[in-house]
């Protein structure tokens, strides 16, 4: 397992430099640089000139590149056009809320794909599982801005159960226990719409899962040795059913914390998706290039984490 | 008490395809006694899978009638409750494939263990383990510590064959149906999976269902020899008495098809099985592959008739056959 997860992870030293040349070129195509954030328009042009001299603007490419790579090893993503201040802090704040809306989504995810596949998948073609399936087929067929808009509209102005934007109510102390349960309050309602859509595929494709190991010889081999319905299900079925669900994981992680861009914007829920839309339509480009950087690394890591997990429930990559 | 280990009585297992249901298993009725062994050979695609998952009512979506007595309890209409009693326990079976046949994410003593579990609660983790090792030990297993923590895709297919006949004979059935032990394994791998099974049948003393496509085994292991043709039984016998007067077409061009010496090719009457949607269900099922037969001589319904003691055979004017391509082969091979 060990030289599996070893060998694994070096593949994903060079994916990270490609992926930091395509965007140290994004960056260098876009108009302005790290100096055009800070400055006054109306400084002295040879001023300006002397400052790129000296931070290094006048280099190389290869050698901005080693120093940007540099910055980026050591926290600095460079300064914020529009927010005026360092992009690290600016991120920082919001990756806690994408963070912490991405976990609240991943629970309710699981907590509805568990139960719904696994029931449609054990008693397929029964009436039950065709209302599972039925739920799956709308699931798909809706779009998640539409359908967040529409649990915006009913649970947060309609019935007012949910606040209908930011991440935080005004005035709560940070760090206090109101203050977190503030912040989960918030992100139930997108985390919770977005599970109730993206779930579907996750319960699709362990209601054909099981469907599908169902009818492999091992389980004739349980039911030959007399194993009841349930254990059959339990120790036979539902295992080997999970196992592609679990290196589905790492990678439904990615898709939601690259994924959750208009949802966040529909409930005006300041994370990373909201700031990437900010900064493309107000041309902050030192922040969209840091969040791509940043939704490709976690894409990156999302797969290296499916194989890590995957290696780790099932013997046999385990072994190899 | 008898010595009557297994009865079928008139056992159809049918399966729906469309509207309608076909028989893969058409009317049977067979007996096996205690420490018996029953071959049943017949080509692929003849019902012999079928039968013996009937037996362990291991078919999930097919009608089955008639009766199947183990030790006089009727497995047709029994509770599934008891019938997991049963399952594992006075009845098991050794499966055709093995490298499909295993839990690929149980390590091999737990599946081993699982059946110990099932039907003898008194045997604690302790026992449990101790019976798995020597069962290990039983079916041939070198370092049966490791291969108790191992899973299946670390071992060969031969190796797991064994795992998978160390599961069958667990809780020592008295009822063992092996379905084709060793056809999807290498030839060299198949002999020592025979000579197992060979010598468990000395060990373990329980009736045997030994399904094959091998007739030399038949001759070798079995007692009686059942033909399968199209879900029927077209002939049945001692064996010594099959191979030494096999009177069906069909057990003849089997016969045939045995590789003699110094003959490569395998003597097979032409045709195949036909598939169940397009069985003749009337008249003789086996007609139409001996089409140089004048069809006069064919019966309407042929039924078994004993010809001569426990020697049955589904024809009565087998007189007139003959194999047009090798007369004289037919004639020193069957005497
Ligand atoms: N679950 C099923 N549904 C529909 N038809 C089936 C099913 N199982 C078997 N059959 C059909 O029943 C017939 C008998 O099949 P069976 O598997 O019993 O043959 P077999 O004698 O065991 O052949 P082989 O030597 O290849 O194992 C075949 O025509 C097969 O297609
Ligand atoms: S002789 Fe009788 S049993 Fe045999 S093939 Fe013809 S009809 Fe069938
Ligand atoms: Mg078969």
């Amino acid at each position: 397992m060990w030289k599996f997860i070893v060998r694994r992870l070096l593949i994903t030293i060079p994916q990270i430099i490609i992926l930091s040349i395509i965007v140290f070129i994004l960056a260098q195509m876009m108009p302005g640089d790290a100096l055009s954030g800070l400055i006054d328009p109306s400084i002295d042009p040879a001023a300006v000139e002397q400052q790129r001299e000296r931070l290094g603007l006048n280099n190389p490419w290869y050698i901005q590149y080693v120093d940007w790579v540099g910055g980026i090893l050591q926290g600095d993503f460079g300064q914020s056009f529009r927010f005026k201040m360092p992009v690290t802090e600016l991120i920082g704040q919001r990756m806690v809320n994408t963070v912490l809306l991405s976990v609240v989504t991943l629970i309710f995810t699981y907590l509805i794909a568990l139960p719904l596949g696994l029931i449609s998948g054990r008693f397929n073609d029964t009436l039950l599982d065709q209302a599972i399936t039925g739920y799956t087929y709308i699931g798909f067929a809706t779009p998640l801005f539409i359908f967040s808009l529409f649990m915006l509209w009913i649970f947060g102005y309609n019935l007012g159960w949910f606040p209908t934007s930011g991440s935080v109510a005004p005035g709560t102390e940070p760090g206090t226990i109101a203050y977190w349960l503030s912040k989960v309050y918030h992100a139930l309602l997108p985390g919770i719409s977005i599970a109730l859509i993206q779930v579907v595929s996750t319960v699709q494709y362990l209601r054909s899962e099981i469907i599908d190991t169902k009818q492999k010889d091992f389980i004739i081999t349980a039911r030959a040795k007399g194993a009841g319905e349930q254990r059959v299900y339990n120790k036979h079925i539902f295992r080997n059913s999970l196992l592609p669900i679990a290196a589905f994981f790492g990678w439904e992680i990615t898709t939601l914390i690259t994924g959750t861009v208009f949802v966040e914007k529909i409930f005006s829920y300041p994370g990373m998706g909201l700031l990437f839309l900010e900064s493309i339509t107000q041309r902050d480009f030192s922040v969209a290039n840091s969040l791509v950087l940043l939704f490709g690394t976690a894409q990156i890591m999302g797969a290296l984490l499916s194989d890590i997990i995957l290696s780790i429930v099932d013997p046999r990559i385990r072994i190899k | 008490m008898s010595n009557e280990l297994l009865k079928i009585k008139n056992l159809s297992t049918s399966f729906r395809i469309g509207d309608e249901y076909y028989a893969a298993v058409d009317d049977v009725t067979l007996t096996l006694n205690k420490n018996e062994v029953l071959g049943i050979v017949g080509e692929s695609g003849s019902g012999k899978s079928a039968l013996a998952f009937s037996i362990m009512r291991l078919h999930t979506r097919a009608k089955i009638e008639g009766e199947i007595l183990l030790n006089n309890q009727n497995i047709v209409k029994m509770s599934t409750s008891k019938l997991n009693k049963i399952r594992g326990d006075e009845m098991a079976m050794i499966f055709q494939d093995p490298l499909t046949a295993l839990n690929p994410l149980m390590p091999i003593g737990r599946q081993i263990e699982e059946n110990l579990f099932l039907h003898n609660k008194k045997l604690g983790q302790q026992g449990r383990k101790k019976r798995t090792i020597e069962l290990l030990n039983l079916v041939g297993i070198p370092r049966p510590e490791r291969v108790y923590e191992q899973f299946p895709h670390e071992l060969s297919g031969g190796m797991r064959q064994r795992i998978i006949i160390a599961i069958a004979i667990a809780n020592d059935p008295e009822l063992l149906i092996a379905d084709e032990p060793t056809t999807a394994l290498d030839v060299t791998i198949q002999a020592q999976i025979l000579d197992l099974v060979r010598e468990l049948k000395e060990k373990i003393h329980a009736g045997i269902i030994l399904i094959t496509h091998d007739l030399g085994v038949v001759a070798e292991m079995a007692d009686r020899v059942a033909v399968m043709y199209a879900g029927q039984i077209v002939e049945i016998a001692p064996v010594d008495k099959l191979f030494a007067n096999p009177l069906h077409p069909y057990t003849r061009s089997l016969l045939n098809s045995v590789p003699a010496e110094g003959q490569d090719r395998l003597h097979v009457i032409q045709g195949v099985v036909p598939t169940l949607k397009n069985l003749p269900r009337t008249g003789c099922r086996f007609a139409e592959r001996i089409p140089w037969i004048d069809a006069s001589h064919h019966e309407e319904h042929p039924e078994l008739h004993e010809v001569e003691s426990g020697h049955f055979v589904r024809c009565t004017c087998y007189e007139h056959f003959y194999f047009p391509d090798n007369k004289e082969e037919q004639a020193n091979g069957v005497s």
